[in-house]
């Protein structure tokens, strides 16, 4: 099986770390994968500022990029909500709703898809699962508090082996972080009072780890967590479940 | 002003936005707890989603027979093309009446027309009868929220404003003692009242009745006391059939605080014996939202508010911030469809977290609609011409990897040698409360092209 890395325009170029996670992880379940280098931005950000025909250009753009892979995975699930759940309905099309069909979540893959032993390394923390909107809402990775259409949490699952984890729980489980892309700068009070009523609820819950499949959140909590004196560490799941060996 | 500036004010007041947000939080745990509930909740959402784009699409059918049903039972139907027709016939009807003083049960309605002033300003006294749509008419402000109109202000405000207009003891906040005091200058309205209006939750095509649900009885007052009975609502307030009404009600109340079903559920099919019914059915825009594809689906809102009360956003900002009749993410689709420009900001209002879709007992697609408002409104909205030319530039970018490595390269390594303290400037609303980014040295991309060389 050949895999298409679709590492998002923010993980490229402000946590590269977490681009070699994923691609470790995906080398290590014994699939062939490669970065197309041509591949830029999934367009969403561009969608959610009001730029529709831009967004479509960069879709129409990422179709042609990931062409001939079997499977296109990133460890975004909020990027991958945008291929998924947008594209078909951007561009419409055999080639968008094949692209649609054959893109995953990195936890979704390697657990649903290629089925990988959750790994057991251990991982003696106390554990925040932030649970991304678009994980849980667009690609219903997980159940929302809410109800609606559900299903396994992949990340979760894969975490759950690792030697000595402990998952917090939270007064509200899934409440947005308020990053939003565009919204995060349109509205940046409401965002980041969205983002520190998260952290707080971390923090009384006396978590250690904060982590999530969306990498976006994470940034946003991370630079409020500086911001605002909490020590939680804040890493990707593709960091956590990757080990030392990275 | 945008919804931002006025969420910010919101939120200066730490205590109280902590507080709101609490109080709505609770409501969606006690909606979430009555959802889980009802084992054909996710059917009752389908059933009711296609029962009313059905009436949409059928609407002229469904509003000529029930006309003829409704005046079959003696009922006088009414249209009005905008809100001033709508307030010219209310004014007609009371004037003709020589009523002089009207009570009111809640309706979104006649606040989108603005009826109380019209009515005020031509001497016709108009008394809300729903508790919290007193408090805010005594406050002369608008509801911050369709379902609970009072819901941003706390019983210590309460009890200084009674204090101030019905000579409750100063410093009294209880909530019963407070009630009672409403209650005790409600009643006195209701008896000199000469005209009763209301709302309409749902007109059943097939009876030509309507139906009005409260949980205070106030319909019921202000209908059975004074002869003349004015009932407003909007043309998507249709159902086909009186079988359909089952699943709209076990809907409404759950969606919107929890409950199984309002504490009433009036029903009136035609006028009372020696009244008068009169139902004045408003477009205000609607027909126009109707015949666009992208937005009509909004109309089949049932106004619960369970959308206001799961939005992260609403809950930190409170219905004010929205400066609109009817605010959170439905106001947010709706209010721009009636004036964009002065609504421009609230699609933006939304960090498009998806819940309000998965509340919503219609499932209307409020993020696919609030994107698709963003996109046609991106030339007026705050920054827009800025915003337009931002996206064409990050367009050109990213559809050329060089371009974007380039310019990604070059703004982590300006962001190394500047001060943080010139590019954390109060100019950049991301370090507003957030520190900057990291900036690592190399991309994912330069790293990986170097490993794989």
């Amino acid at each position: 099986m050949r895999v298409g890395l679709f590492v998002p325009c923010h993980v490229d170029q402000l946590w590269p770390e977490v681009g070699f996670a994923a691609l470790a992880l995906l080398e290590r379940a014994g699939v062939e994968v490669e970065f197309p280098a041509a591949q830029t931005c999934c367009g969403q950000a561009l969608l959610s500022a009001g730029g529709r025909s831009e967004a479509c250009a960069l879709a129409a753009r990422c179709v042609r990029v990931f062409d001939g892979y079997d499977a296109v995975v990133a460890p975004s699930a909020s990027c991958i909500a945008m291929l998924r759940v947008h594209y078909p309905e951007l561009l419409g099309g055999a080639d968008a709703e094949a692209l649609a069909a054959r893109s995953y979540e990195l936890c979704e893959f390697l657990h649903g898809v290629l089925r990988v032993p959750p790994p057991t390394h251990a991982f003696p923390h106390r554990v925040a699962l932030h649970a991304g909107c678009h994980a849980l809402r667009e690609l219903r990775l997980g159940h929302p508090s809410e109800g609606g259409p559900a299903g396994e949490d992949p990340v979760r699952a894969l975490l759950a082996g690792l030697g000595g984890i402990e998952f917090v729980s939270l007064t509200r489980p899934d409440e947005c972080c308020g990053f939003g892309g565009v919204f995060s700068t349109v509205e940046p009070e409401v965002s980041c009072r969205m983002g520190l009523d998260r952290l707080d609820d971390q923090r009384a819950a006396r978590a250690e780890v904060v982590t999530s499949s969306d990498p976006s959140c994470l940034l946003h909590l991370a630079a409020l967590a500086r911001r605002n004196a909490r020590d939680m560490q804040i890493l990707h799941v593709a960091q956590i479940l990757a080990g030392p060996r990275t | 002003m945008s919804h931002a500036l006025r969420a910010a004010e919101f939120l200066r007041d730490a205590e109280r936005a902590r507080w709101h947000d609490g109080s709505l939080w609770s409501l969606r745990e006690k909606r979430d707890r009555a959802a889980a509930a009802v084992p054909d909740w996710e059917s009752l959402r389908e059933a009711a989603a296609a029962l009313k784009r059905h009436v949409l699409a059928e609407l002229p059918f469904y509003l000529t027979r029930f006309e003829e049903r409704a005046q079959a039972h003696g009922a006088v139907v009414h249209w009005a093309r905008d809100a001033a027709e709508h307030n010219q016939i209310v004014e007609g009807l009371l004037r003709e009446a020589g009523a002089r003083r009207v009570v009111k049960s809640k309706s979104m309605l006649t606040e989108e027309c603005g009826l109380n002033p019209h009515l005020e300003a031509r001497g016709i006294e108009i008394v809300d009868t729903d508790l919290g749509e007193r408090i805010v008419q005594l406050r002369h402000e608008r509801p911050s929220h369709i379902v609970m109109p009072a819901i941003h202000l706390r019983r210590q405000e309460i009890g200084a404003l009674f204090h101030a207009e019905l000579g409750t003891p100063e410093g009294e906040s209880d909530p019963t003692a407070l009630t009672l005091a409403a209650r005790h200058d409600l009643r006195a309205r209701f008896l000199g009242a000469q005209a009763g209006l209301t709302g309409v939750n749902f007109a059943i095509a097939e009876t030509g009745g309507i139906v009005v649900c409260t949980n205070e009885g106030n319909a019921d007052l202000g209908t059975v006391l004074p002869p003349l009975h004015i009932a407003c609502m909007g043309i998507e307030k249709l159902i086909p059939r009186a079988a359909d009404l089952p699943v709209f009600l076990r809907l409404l109340a759950r969606s919107a605080t929890g409950q199984a079903q309002t504490a009433y559920t009036s029903h009136f099919h035609g006028p009372r014996p020696g009244g008068a019914l009169h139902i004045v059915l408003v477009d205000n825009g609607r027909s126009g939202l109707r015949a666009r594809a992208e937005f009509a689906e909004a109309l089949t809102c049932i106004r619960c508010g369970a959308c206001m009360n799961t939005c992260p956003v609403f809950r930190r900002s409170g219905g004010h911030s929205y400066d609109a009749v009817i605010p959170g993410p439905i106001g947010s689709v709706l209010e721009p469809a009636r004036a964009p420009s002065a609504h421009a900001s609230l699609p933006y209002a939304c960090s498009l977290c998806g819940s309000c879709r998965d509340v919503c007992p219609v499932r209307i697609d409020l993020p696919k609609q609030l994107l698709a408002w963003r996109a046609e409104l991106s030339q007026g909205a705050p920054g827009g011409a800025l915003r337009r030319a931002g996206l064409r530039v990050a367009r050109f970018a990213f559809q050329r990897p060089r371009v974007y490595a380039l310019v990604g390269a070059l703004a982590r390594r300006v962001a190394r040698v500047l001060p943080e303290r010139w590019l954390a400037g109060r100019w950049n609303p991301w370090t507003r409360g957030r520190a900057l980014p990291p900036t690592p040295p190399h991309s994912f991309r330069a790293l990986y092209a170097r490993r794989r060389r």
